[in-house]
């Protein structure tokens, strides 16, 4: 009896070998092969190349264009899981009443949710172009003088971030609303009795029972806008400069057209450890808080 | 608690506001590419006549069928394997309650986090040495393989809200596990199934930075790729390009109104619980 059930549970686990033949040979084997090639000088198609010790890594601490990549892929992650968090949740709240036209409203916010970034990207340009953009035309109708969007780097990164979260924001929404409805409604009759406000029942209700929502928007959020890259590519190629690259638009940019490929492998492991500590502190401070009723 | 029907009006007119605030950018789109190219009017102005020549000029020099056919062969291709994947090596995580089973979990939504680009340079260097650039196996494996985490951790949610006494009848009446799986779990899967082919179908079909290294050659190109080489090259002609990008938005758009219900609840599966 205990042979057979060894047996059972040998072929039970067998099923999930062909997933790990796939991330043994296009994600830790490459991962490893990643390691090797940050000590190096390789330029990414020659067959020589030279063992370089650790200089990539001392070029990096005091890559100034590093520095930049750094911040802006930390408000790019971070600053679109908050903005697209809140901005969520106030739709969620407010698309969850019951109006005229509500479906047709929430499927026009969440319609853009299924367009590449890329797309999206070139789509603004019509918006953001200097002359004959959307905007600037309705700058001049108010009498203020056109404007360069995107040649400051402030506003060219900011921009960026305000795309980004206008086109997702929907994804945050419907998972907010699905959240919304696992709710029971005799929770807020009860603190109604009570004579909580709509704030505290907000705050003592509505947050904690959200937290598997909370938890998983977070999560989504920050992994997407940790890795962006499409929409700056369309948008901006990391310029003017490089003030308003991410980590994967500069290792894309040092690979393809620096060639320098040991230089890019070595940011590319900087990127995947930044992104593990951060998504994993995020996640146990999320799981803390997460509440049963 | 009644409301009074005039605040009910003031929503409507909130939500619309903001619907339209999210679509400007697809209106603008619109107009550009029904615009002649000598037409100068602004670009919120709707055209009061309809210039089908750019979506045309698209389909002939962009190539767009031959991206349309090349993007539909990743993005079937990557589904039904993520599918047969990720449901096979799900039902045994969701089913054993082990140290192992938990760790390999945990592998398996740590690889979730890894970014694309971050390990592409020796990704690159070993599809080459597999000769396995410009083909749509190596591209089919690699997206296959990025997309499978999410899927895994779908299937595994829902099969844990299958009873486990089906397994045990079966078991008893002397089914092997990878019957079980076919016979009892798989046809109950098709909900989930549904979501992931929805999520991940999407995910592909907008892909740019696998297609951007594995699929170089122009007989190759998928829509990303044609449309970004329709606004870096052709840079004047706004209006064929426009008309690429909507050319490639609109098949979406018609699937997404045609299974509103499935897209929503699809993408919010196993979210919340």
């Amino acid at each position: 009896m205990t042979r057979n059930k060894y047996t059972a549970r040998l072929q039970l686990y067998s099923m999930c070998i062909p997933a790990f033949i796939l991330f043994g040979t296009f994600v830790f084997y490459p991962l490893l092969r990643g390691v090797r090639i940050s000590f190096t000088d390789w330029n990414g198609f020659s067959q020589h190349y030279s063992f370089i010790g650790l200089d990539n890594y001392r070029k990096l601490i005091i890559d100034p264009n590093i520095r930049t990549a750094f911040i802006n892929t930390l408000i790019y992650g971070i600053g679109s899981t908050i903005v697209q968090n809140v901005w969520g949740l106030l739709y969620a709240l407010l698309f969850n009443r019951k109006f005229a036209g509500r479906n047709l409203v929430r499927a026009a916010v969440y319609l853009p949710v299924l367009i590449s970034g890329l797309i999206m990207g070139y789509i603004w340009y019509f918006l953001l172009q200097y002359s004959g953009g959307a905007l600037n035309d309705l700058l001049t109708v108010f009498g203020v003088g056109p404007i360069d969007w995107l040649a400051e780097h402030r506003r060219a990164v900011g921009l960026i971030l305000f795309i980004t979260s206008l086109q997702f924001v929907g994804q945050s929404m419907v998972i907010y609303l699905a959240g919304l409805q696992t709710i029971s409604k005799s929770y807020y009759e009860a603190a109604e009795l009570d004579g909580a406000r709509r704030w505290s029942r907000f705050i003592h209700i509505t947050l904690p029972l959200l937290s598997p929502a909370i938890i998983t928007n977070v999560t989504l959020k920050l992994i997407g806008g940790l890795q962006l890259f499409d929409l700056i590519v369309a948008l901006t190629n990391g310029g003017p400069g490089f003030s308003t690259h991410s980590f994967s638009t500069l290792i894309n940019y040092l690979y393809f057209v620096n060639q320098n490929a040991g230089y890019s492998s070595t940011l590319g492991l900087v990127l995947f450890l930044f992104i593990m500590a951060i998504t994993i502190s995020v996640n146990k401070v999320l799981y803390k808080r997460e509440v049963e009723y | 608690m009644k409301r009074k029907p005039k605040l009910k009006l003031i929503w409507t007119l909130i939500g619309l506001a903001l619907a339209l605030l999210h679509l400007m950018p697809l209106y603008i789109a619109v107009t550009v590419a029904f615009k002649k190219t000598t037409d100068l009017s602004s670009r919120w102005q709707f055209p009061s006549y309809l210039y089908w020549d750019h979506f045309k000029d698209a389909i002939a020099t962009g190539h767009l069928l031959r991206a349309f056919g090349n993007s539909l062969i990743l993005t079937v291709a990557t589904a039904t394997l993520l599918v047969l994947v990720g449901s096979v090596t799900a039902y045994p995580l969701a089913r054993i309650k082990t140290r192992l089973s938990r760790s390999l979990m945990n592998v398996i939504l740590g690889v979730m986090m890894i970014p694309t680009l971050s390990i592409i340079v020796p990704l690159y260097s070993m599809m080459q040495q597999f000769q396995a650039i410009n083909t749509y196996w190596g591209i089919i494996l690699v997206l296959t393989t990025f997309n499978l985490p999410l899927c895994i951790f779908l299937y595994a949610n829902f099969i844990n809200t299958i009873p486990k006494e089906l397994d045990e009848a079966a078991k008893v009446d002397g089914c092997g596990s990878y019957r079980l799986f076919y016979q009892i779990i798989l046809p109950q899967l098709k909900p989930v199934t549904a979501a992931v082919i929805i999520l991940k179908g999407l995910k592909v079909w907008n892909d740019y930075e696998f297609p951007l290294y594995f699929m170089q050659k122009p007989q190759n190109q998928t829509i990303t790729l044609a449309i970004s080489h329709f606004f870096s090259d052709t840079s004047s002609y706004f209006g064929s390009a426009s008309a690429a990008a909507l050319m490639a938005v609109v098949p979406v758009v018609i699937i997404f109104l045609a299974l509103q219900k499935n897209f929503i609840s699809g993408l919010s599966e196993g979210a919340v619980k």
